[in-house]
């Protein structure tokens, strides 16, 4: 396979590929959430008997790693590519090494390690064991096999790729600083570097993050978005307008999100202090739970048969 | 003669589990085998980051036929009992055995198992040993129920007779044994079929697979030091690295770099720490400046470039990783320069230490105010003493530190020295953390002792006093090892230091812990817990190097002769006058009258144990307790004879109450030096 001379031809080589492997090739969930994990297409559909197999990008956001667009690597604002697949198949780790082929790294000179890495996400009350995946010593992804979500244990087990795609596409495009990475093919009459697209926008979030966001507003969001999402499933399964039973997990999930991610904006502010985070990180959990309560209990989330 | 060999090969399985996981295989296979009576020869158990194998050495064929016999009901008893015995062991009525007892005629049973095939054994065995396989964490994946540390892709085993290989008929969770296993999984990953031990190592080996860690441990320490050589460099000494790295790696390759110039003036534990910790690299050393100037990357695999684009995309990764480090240390060096390391360290005060012991700025205040109450005791200026409290927790505020927490104290020297600190101080702030394992020694500069004596008290204090002691199960904030290095800074130095004091309200529990800890540490120098325990009613207790002392002469005395019967005498004396106290319901505990006293040996007695008292009074006054060991062994003599020539039950009441009391003053004068009563045997 030949080299990919852009940020953007990584990304459109690996939705080919997913595509090519039968995974249905979804788009971003459109809420801010702080890594691909956090889409439903992930955490809800790992729960439950149904097959599953779903790839796509995921702007992600992490409020504490802005650095006004100066650092090389760390930006408040990136993507993940994230591959879901359930029940996990016995290749997957064929699959994904054919996946690094697929974006030009040549196996037969580069050294790739899988290296032990637990993953668990606390918020989520979820996790998995797997690894993080090294080429050259440098980590391009991570590979997990999911045995608990939201406090439930995943039966079949869902097996979950997530390449940080900033980081990978710098190693695959031999780029030193991630603003001079070539976001589209650097011989278009408008070629247009990473930095182009998203230094001024690094640079605004980070002041913002950091120094501006409202705190008093953000606290009143997280109370407001925790107990939006405990009314909604505090509402009775059969909807009074159609008659019908409509659990609405997702909805609710959607609140659930944006706790998260208020708790995140709030924790870039520092006015979480170490022993109220844990209080948070409990308060969002408890959230995640009953959404995936919530998600077994529709449709989507039962067997083929009970639905 | 047969042999067995398995192969568990699965998806990468974590280097820290690899060593355990080839003993438990070993382990496991081999009681297995035996609770079946199936005999074998040597066996070996080896792990790669792929597969778990073992081998057998001289299997059996057939586990020996077996004879059985059990004892039924007598002939005469109740039919169901006879009916219930058939059932049991399953032989027909006829086929019983009538053998005459004492009282009649018994039923037995008389069960002859065959011996069975060895592959159906292992068959079972093995299917149990995976099953129950003891994996610190394990998963299951795709649809299955199986749980393994990760997924488990084949199983290969087989018993080879000279030329011949049978299969072990096994099937778990979908997965049949068969004779096949896989090469690397990059350089040779198609599958390979063996026939036997030998022939599996060497087609391994052919398809770029060292099978024994031992051997790409020892391939890995040779080429590392050849690289270093190469470039006048020494490997530093990493023996957990190099476990672990063997264990990442099924084909090591060898590929040595140099650190770029810029990161040159980095500490060199930063150094090595990023590199060891993020990336796995060995570090070199210039042997004449101490500084790390090379590393070396275990690949694992051989490429056409012979490594060169394996290495490019490594030293990239570190270049990356120690532009972090810099910026680091140098915001880290621009925050002591303006502020100070007490500047650095006030960020503390708003990291909570624990929820219910306040913040790390309230700790750094209490170790403040213990140190200075110890650094006189310890030979330190309490001043420097204080101030080093003061600053040896403030490179937990640092970035390094957060960066990598194991850096912790030596950062804080790195800082103290920058911040023109005294070398003393500086000392302290890497010091104070020490002994780090029962390896690691523990501080002696006085002013480190100081510091270190008062961050563990506060410790153990601090959690005693919310009632988080260590349990069975659990010692989350490593309290025994905060005891034990209060323990091993006392007596190695020699620091004469009363702890109830510094223990304050806890100070009667907290040291009953330190007793037991204490007795755990001296158990590994040969001294008795029981000689520990005859030692503590004595006062002084809670000096440590005091009470060792006491029981190291109590314990050699003991080993002498006149120890050995004294301690005699001493029980003969103490049983006596409980038994005559049980049973006239008095106590004879009044000072007896030498006036009384009709026998030389009686008379001689109270002469020695006058002169006794005084000389081991004296001799404890003076903490010389050898002394009083050789003044109470003064008195074996007089006691034997006493023993000998004197009955105590004397008719004359008031003679035996005198000899009661005179024995009662026995055991109170040998109890001014140890409790007795405590030591064990006969």
């Amino acid at each position: 396979m030949s080299a990919p001379r852009s940020f953007q031809e990584i990304i459109l080589r690996l939705q080919d590929y997913w595509a090519r492997q039968g995974c249905a090739i979804l788009q971003p969930y459109d809420m801010e959430v702080g890594a691909g994990t956090f889409h439903p297409a992930t955490t809800l559909r790992a729960l439950g008997p149904r097959p599953w197999a779903a790839a796509y990008v995921q702007p992600s956001r992490r409020p504490t790693d802005g650095r006004y667009g100066d650092n090389p690597n760390r930006l408040q604002h990136y993507y993940q590519y994230q591959v879901l697949i359930k029940p996990s198949p016995p290749d997957l780790q064929e699959l994904y090494l054919g996946s690094l082929g697929a974006i030009g790294i040549d196996m037969a000179l580069h050294d790739i390690r899988f290296v032990e890495d637990d993953w668990e996400s606390p918020t989520l009350g979820a996790w998995g064991l797997g690894w993080e995946v090294w080429c050259d010593g440098m980590e391009i992804s991570q590979f997990t096999y999911f045995q608990q979500v939201g406090g439930h244990d995943c039966h079949p087990v869902s097996g979950e790729l997530t390449y940080g795609l900033e980081r990978l596409a710098m190693y695959v495009l031999g780029v030193d600083h991630v603003m001079d990475m070539p976001f589209n093919d650097p011989a278009a009459p408008i070629a247009l570097s990473y930095g182009d697209v998203f230094r001024q926008a690094e640079r605004e979030y980070s002041r913002w993050n950091f120094h501006v966001a409202d705190t008093g507003m953000l606290l009143r969001h997280f109370e407001d978005a925790e107990a939006e999402c405990r009314r909604i499933l505090e509402q009775p399964q059969t909807d009074p307008a159609t008659g019908r039973r409509i659990v609405m997990a997702h909805p609710a999930y959607d609140q659930c999100i944006k706790a998260s991610h208020i708790f995140n904006l709030l924790d870039a502010r520092g006015v979480i202090s170490p022993t109220e985070r844990q209080a948070y990180i409990a308060r969002v959990r408890a959230l995640a739970r009953a959404c995936a309560d919530a998600f077994l209990a529709t449709e989507a989330g039962q067997g083929a048969g009970e639905g | 003669m047969p042999e067995l060999l398995i192969e568990l090969l699965s998806e990468e399985i974590p280097a820290r589990m690899q060593p355990r996981a080839a003993d438990d295989l070993g382990r496991l296979m081999t009681e297995g085998l035996a609770a079946e009576g199936l005999t074998h020869g040597p066996v070996r158990a080896f792990v790669t980051p792929r597969r778990l194998a073992l081998v057998v050495e001289g299997l059996a064929p057939r586990s020996p036929d077996r004879v059985e016999e059990r004892r039924g009901p007598r002939t005469d008893a109740p039919e169901a009992a006879i009916a219930g015995f058939l059932r049991a062991t399953g032989v027909a009525r006829e086929a019983l055995e009538v053998r005459p007892d004492r009282r009649g005629e018994v039923f037995y049973a008389v069960l002859r198992r065959p011996g069975r095939p060895a592959a159906e054994i292992v068959a079972e065995v093995l299917e149990r040993v995976i099953r129950g396989f003891p994996w610190p964490k394990a998963m299951r994946w795709g649809e299955g129920s199986l749980r393994w540390v990760r997924p488990l892709r084949r199983i290969l085993c087989l018993i080879a007779d000279g030329g011949a290989a049978q299969v072990v008929p096994l099937t778990i969770d979908g997965i049949a044994a068969g004779d096949l296993t896989e090469g690397h999984r990059f350089m040779a990953p198609e599958p390979i079929r063996v026939t036997g031990p030998a022939d599996y190592r060497e087609r391994l080996a052919a398809a770029h697979v060292l099978l024994d860690p031992a051997e790409r441990a020892a391939r890995i320490e040779a080429g590392t030091r050849a690289a270093a050589a190469a470039r006048g460099l020494v490997p530093v000494e990493d023996r957990a690295l190099l476990t672990e790295v063997a264990g990442l790696v099924e084909w090591p390759v060898v590929l040595a770099g140099t650190i770029p110039p810029d990161f040159l003036e980095l500490p060199p534990e930063v150094l090595r720490t990023s590199m060891r910790e993020h990336q796995k690299f060995f570090s070199l050393m210039n042997p004449s400046t101490g500084r790390i100037e090379g590393f070396v990357t275990i690949a694992n695999r051989e490429t056409a470039d012979g490594g060169a684009a394996i290495l490019a995309g490594n030293a990239r990764v570190l270049a990356a990783r120690l532009t972090d480090a810099r910026f680091f240390w140098e915001n880290d060096l621009r925050t002591v320069r303006e502020k100070g390391l007490e500047g650095m360290a006030r960020a503390l005060d708003g990291v909570t230490f624990h929820a219910r012991l306040g913040s790390q700025g309230d700790r750094i205040r209490r170790i403040e105010a213990l140190a200075r109450r110890i650094a006189p005791q310890v030979g330190a200026p309490t001043d420097l003493a204080a101030e080093a409290a003061r600053v040896a927790k403030a490179d937990l505020a640092s970035q390094m530190v957060y960066e990598f927490p194991e850096l912790q104290g030596i950062m804080g020297r790195y800082y103290a020295r920058a911040a023109g600190l005294p070398e003393a101080v500086a000392e302290a702030c890497a010091e104070h953390y020490r002994p780090l394992g029962a390896e690691d020694a523990p501080p002696t500069a006085p002013v480190s002792v100081a510091v270190a004596l008062a961050d563990k008290i506060d410790m153990l204090t601090g959690f005693w006093s919310i009632g988080e002691k260590p349990t069975g199960s659990g010692d989350p904030f490593a309290l025994r090892r905060a005891a034990l290095g209060v323990i091993r800074i006392l007596l190695e130095g020699g620091h004469r230091l009363a702890l109830a004091p510094l223990f304050g309200q806890v100070a009667r529990d907290l040291l009953a812990f330190f007793h037991d800890r204490l007795k755990v540490h001296l158990r590994g120098q040969g001294i008795r817990h029981d000689v520990i325990d005859a030692c503590l009613a004595s006062p002084g207790n809670d000096d440590l190097v005091l009470l060792v002392a006491r029981v190291r002469a109590l314990q050699d005395f003991l080993s002498t002769e006149d120890g050995a019967n004294l301690l005699a005498g001493w029980r003969r004396a103490a049983s006596i006058v409980a038994a005559e106290e049980r049973k006239d319901g008095v106590e004879y505990s009044f000072d007896p009258d030498p006036a009384f006293a009709e026998e030389p040996a009686e008379r001689a007695l109270f002469a020695t144990l006058s002169e006794a008292q005084g000389r081991i009074d004296a001799a404890l006054a003076a903490e010389d307790f050898a002394a009083a060991m050789a003044a109470m062994a003064a008195l074996r003599a007089p006691i034997d004879a006493f023993f000998d020539q004197v009955l105590v039950n004397a008719e004359n009441p008031v003679v035996r109450r005198n000899r009661l009391c005179l024995l009662h003053r026995v055991r109170s004068v040998m109890g001014r030096v140890a409790d007795f009563a405590r030591i064990e045997g006969s």
